[in-house]
């Protein structure tokens, strides 16, 4: 029996060039669906530009003009050589001046102050003749990690004000805490935060857009006219997720751009390191997506296993908000699969240390493993469905 | 393989764990035929017809499509054949020019042959003022009529339409079997599963698949002799055994899920 299209696909060259132009048709496809669809088009680039605004500006662990009350018993010449020295710094403002023990309550229940420092009588008489006088931080601890934060920044200020102090006086001897803080020295939180936006950016972009839209053609009945045409299966799948490479690549990109203009994030590392990590990680989730896809069979299944499933791991136990070393240790190893994480690693050593491959290559190889894992277990599951 | 056959089934079985869904089906279609599978739901007709589509293997039995082996051949016959599911299978956001482009560069149309083909298709469904609209806004007639011609596109020598009917007005349902009338007669065999009993009447052989084997296979005319009916639908109620007191009677809107 002679078959008209098979004569048609007879030279090997031919045959090359039908698949590119059939592949491009496909490409062209995924792209309409993608940008007819507001909701695609939102979560592809209004939500990596607004979450990494929103953690850059608002959300951040820094402590900076923060309102504190004084309850001054002695109002002597110490006290207001401390006093001026809290004022200047850029972190406190000195917003009320209180009279009493009482008022001290009061204040805080207004909640406009966040820290007290109450000056004992005869401050610098006590300083003077009994070589010790106190001073008690009362903070506000409602919010525990930003009290922390202002005791510990008042108590360096009074170190200071001490050391000039003694300056004059001859110690016998005197330990002198020189700290540093190395790789983020200004102690800026969107540093932080840029390698955990990005990841959770890849990460929803990568698997959860790409298991919504596979999802999407299977519920449609799209997805069983693919698999009847001449298609072969994988040939479906990355015809569906090849756009999503190229949009997590310029997604990653504006991010680090982002970072790198508006907070001034150095990479200290290579940026071709950087990019290739990061398509790599675009992989990984995209080996995800397509897992997601061949277990759930609607868009909303889709959605709640990326969201449950990817999302809320990637922010609880990755490192990207609360530090893996101080995690119950089952939290310790559960975080251990969670592709995320090693990712977080691999682009805080790039961005902010400069590490290069000799320092990450664990953690990319572990991303790879996983990668192969996930495509591996797909292709698994899709031939028991189509057994 | 018979010259005039297209479809060989022998013994075709498909078995899901301890569940038979197929059991055993023998048929042959001829080429130009309009060949009607009925069945209630859950009879096995899908599960069937997707073993000679290429998507499902079977568990035992041979059957040739297009004079290809289904085991051995699946790809060879992807390419000789069209589909048209029964949930309604084009894209919504894409426009009638863009669905028809993608679907003829699927099967590797080439870009001048396409163009022909396109030209040829919207003008003969009169959808020359909408042709850049989304199919999405289109009424469901047109959207069915469509993807039938889709399915088309590429020639191929069999089109598998599982239940291409369902949920449209009778007038619409007319004009449908109009087109597949034509498709026959250039020499496309059509095979076609519905549960529409009016449809089986305009089919050149049907058979009746019930609990996943074939229990009557014939021309309308000569089934309703065989049993002594005045029509199609008598035949089915009788083969069937429906009503049973149990069930609901099979309204047919789901989706044949087995």
């Amino acid at each position: 029996m002679q078959l008209k299209i098979n004569d048609e696909i007879s030279s090997p060259l031919w045959e090359l060039e039908w698949k590119m132009k059939r592949f491009i048709g496909f490409i062209k496809k995924e792209f309409y669906h993608i940008f007819r669809d507001r909701r695609s088009l939102f979560i592809l680039f209004g939500m990596p530009i607004a979450q990494i605004l929103l953690f850059g500006f608002a959300i951040t662990n820094e402590i900076n003009n923060v309102n504190i009350a004084i309850l001054d018993h002695s109002k002597d010449a110490s006290t207001g050589e401390i006093i001026n020295k809290i004022s200047a710094s850029k972190y406190f403002t000195v917003k009320q001046i209180l009279t009493r023990e009482t008022d001290i309550e009061t204040a805080f229940k207004k909640g406009k102050i966040k820290a007290v420092l109450n000056f004992e009588k005869d401050f610098s008489r006590n300083l003077i003749a009994e070589k010790r006088a106190t001073i008690q931080i009362i903070t506000d601890a409602t919010d525990p990690n930003t009290a922390n934060s202002i005791t510990n920044y008042i108590n360096a200020i009074l170190q200071n004000y001490q050391q000039e102090k003694n300056r004059t006086i001859a110690v016998e001897y005197q330990i002198v805490p020189q700290t540093r803080m190395v790789y983020n020295p200004e102690l800026k939180s969107v540093f932080m935060f840029v390698p955990g936006v990005m990841t959770i950016i890849l990460m929803l972009v990568s698997a959860m857009m790409t298991s919504i839209s596979i999802t999407r053609e299977k519920e449609l009945g799209t997805m069983e006219i693919l698999l009847v045409s001449p298609l072969k299966p994988f040939q479906v799948i990355i015809g569906k997720v090849v756009p999503y490479i190229f949009l997590s690549i310029i997604n990653a990109s504006v991010i680090v751009l982002l970072s790198i203009f508006i907070f001034k994030m150095p990479v200290q590392g290579s940026l071709f390191l950087l990019g290739l990590e990061s398509v790599l990680f675009i992989i990984t989730s995209l080996a995800l997506g397509i897992l997601i896809s061949t277990i759930a069979e609607t868009q909303q299944a889709a959605m709640m296993i990326s969201l449950m499933g990817l999302m809320l791991p990637v922010i609880l136990l990755s490192g990207f908000i609360f530090p893996v070393a101080s995690m119950p240790v089952p939290l310790q190893i559960i975080s251990n699969i969670i592709p995320a994480k090693w990712f977080i690693i691999i682009i805080k050593g790039i961005m902010l240390k400069g590490v290069g491959m000799a320092y990450v290559w664990k953690e990319t190889l572990i991303l790879i493993g996983m990668t192969i894992f996930f495509i591996g277990l797909s292709i698994k599951k899709y031939k028991i469905r189509l057994e | 393989m018979k010259e005039e056959n297209v479809i060989e089934a022998d013994q075709l079985t498909k078995t899901f764990g301890e569940f038979t869904a197929v059991n055993a089906i023998s048929f042959e279609v001829k080429k130009g035929e309009i060949f009607g599978f009925l069945g209630a739901n859950g009879a096995g007709k899908t599960t069937a017809m997707k073993m000679l589509i290429g998507i499902s293997k079977p568990s035992a039995g041979k059957a040739a499509v297009a004079g290809f082996d289904v085991y051995s051949q699946p790809e060879s016959i992807k390419k000789n054949i069209g589909y048209m599911s029964q949930r309604f299978a084009l894209y919504d956001d894409l426009t009638v020019k863009e669905n028809i482009t993608f679907f003829g560069g699927i099967y590797g149309l080439s870009r001048k042959k396409l163009r022909e083909k396109r030209e040829q298709l919207i003008s003969e469904l009169g959808l020359e003022n909408i042709s850049n609209k989304l199919v999405g806004s289109l009424p469901l007639g047109w959207k069915q009529k469509l993807a039938f011609s889709v399915s088309l596109l590429h020639g191929p020598k069999i089109v598998f339409l599982d239940e291409p009917t369902g949920g449209v007005d009778p007038i619409t349902r007319r004009h449908f079997w109009e087109m597949i009338y034509k498709a026959a007669d250039q020499g496309t065999t059509i095979f076609v599963t519905t549960h529409y009993m009016d449809e089986a009447e305009y089919c050149d052989r049907v058979s009746i698949m019930v609990e996943g084997k074939i229990e009557a296979l014939d021309t309308p005319k000569k089934l309703k002799e065989q049993f002594k009916v005045d029509s199609m639908n008598d035949v089915f109620l009788k083969l069937a055994r429906i009503p049973s007191p149990t069930l609901p009677k099979g309204k047919g809107e789901n989706t044949d899920c087995n």
